[in-house]
């Protein structure tokens, strides 16, 4: 790396994990979480074309104590990585930079993916 | 632009850097992020108002023209989104060119399939 001046990545073994990197890695753990999440939307989607045996066979699968528990987990993925995208698109076009602010957008992206889920999962219980 | 820099004019001009297609996969990452925040927070919470239900009140809300015509949008815009993640996840972590060439051959494929498979399930219902 002679004769460049270029910041290098944090390595993982030497720095102490802050919330900036932490919600940086999760957002690529939810991303890849999500890709093979899109399986399940898919199937649920197959299963609604596919007619009613089917559907109500895939309905009692997802609605199994297992079911839901990876929809849960799912549904805060969706809510998390959508929050903190938003937080990176602000980055694209330059803003928020500040380490004040990456830490304020940090913990609302925290809140904001709990929230969510929550009122996600009111709307689901309540109907 | 320092008087180090190995690019030549030409290749500065047009802008396409070394893989050859300039910023079109940044791009379309965010474009498709963009895109995704109302048609995700719109899916999620009327899958949670549809919790339980059966497959004739599914089918009936996912023939609706509007409906039909979001859903399929989330579905593409969710897959060409994954897709372009998993790309660069794969290329950061896996080296070996051979294996590297394999899994972005595969994913895509099973992104493809995926979105055709969605595509054609909710048109079935809908027309």
């Amino acid at each position: 790396m002679s004769g460049s001046n270029r910041p290098m990545s944090p390595h993982l073994q030497v720095y102490r994990p802050q919330l900036t990197s932490v919600l940086s890695i999760t957002h690529r753990a939810t991303g890849v979480a999500l890709a093979v999440g899109t399986f399940f939307l898919v199937w649920w989607l197959v299963a609604a074309g596919a007619g009613a045996e089917y559907f109500d066979y895939v309905q009692a699968i997802m609605g199994s104590w297992l079911g839901l528990l990876i929809l849960l987990g799912f549904s805060w993925a969706v809510f998390y990585h959508l929050c903190n995208g938003i937080r990176h698109l602000f980055w694209d076009a330059g803003y928020g930079f500040e380490l004040e602010t990456a830490y304020k957008s940090g913990w609302a992206t925290v809140a904001g993916s709990v929230v969510l889920t929550a009122v996600a999962w009111a709307i689901g219980l309540a109907g | 632009m320092s008087d180090k820099s190995m690019r030549t004019d030409l290749g500065r001009v047009r802008g396409m850097g070394s893989a050859k297609e300039g910023v079109h996969h940044w791009w379309m990452q965010r474009l498709t992020a963009i895109a995704l925040v109302p048609l995700i927070l719109w899916f999620v919470a009327s899958v949670a108002g549809l919790a339980g239900a059966g497959h004739a009140e599914t089918a009936e809300w996912l023939a609706q023209p509007l409906v039909t015509i979001a859903v399929i949008l989330m579905v593409v815009a969710t897959l060409y989104h994954a897709a372009l993640g998993v790309q660069v996840v794969v290329e950061d972590y896996i080296h070996h060119e051979g294996w590297k060439f394999c899994w972005l051959i595969t994913m895509k494929f099973i992104f493809l399939v995926l979105g055709v498979a969605a595509v054609f399930s909710v048109l079935k219902l809908a027309l």
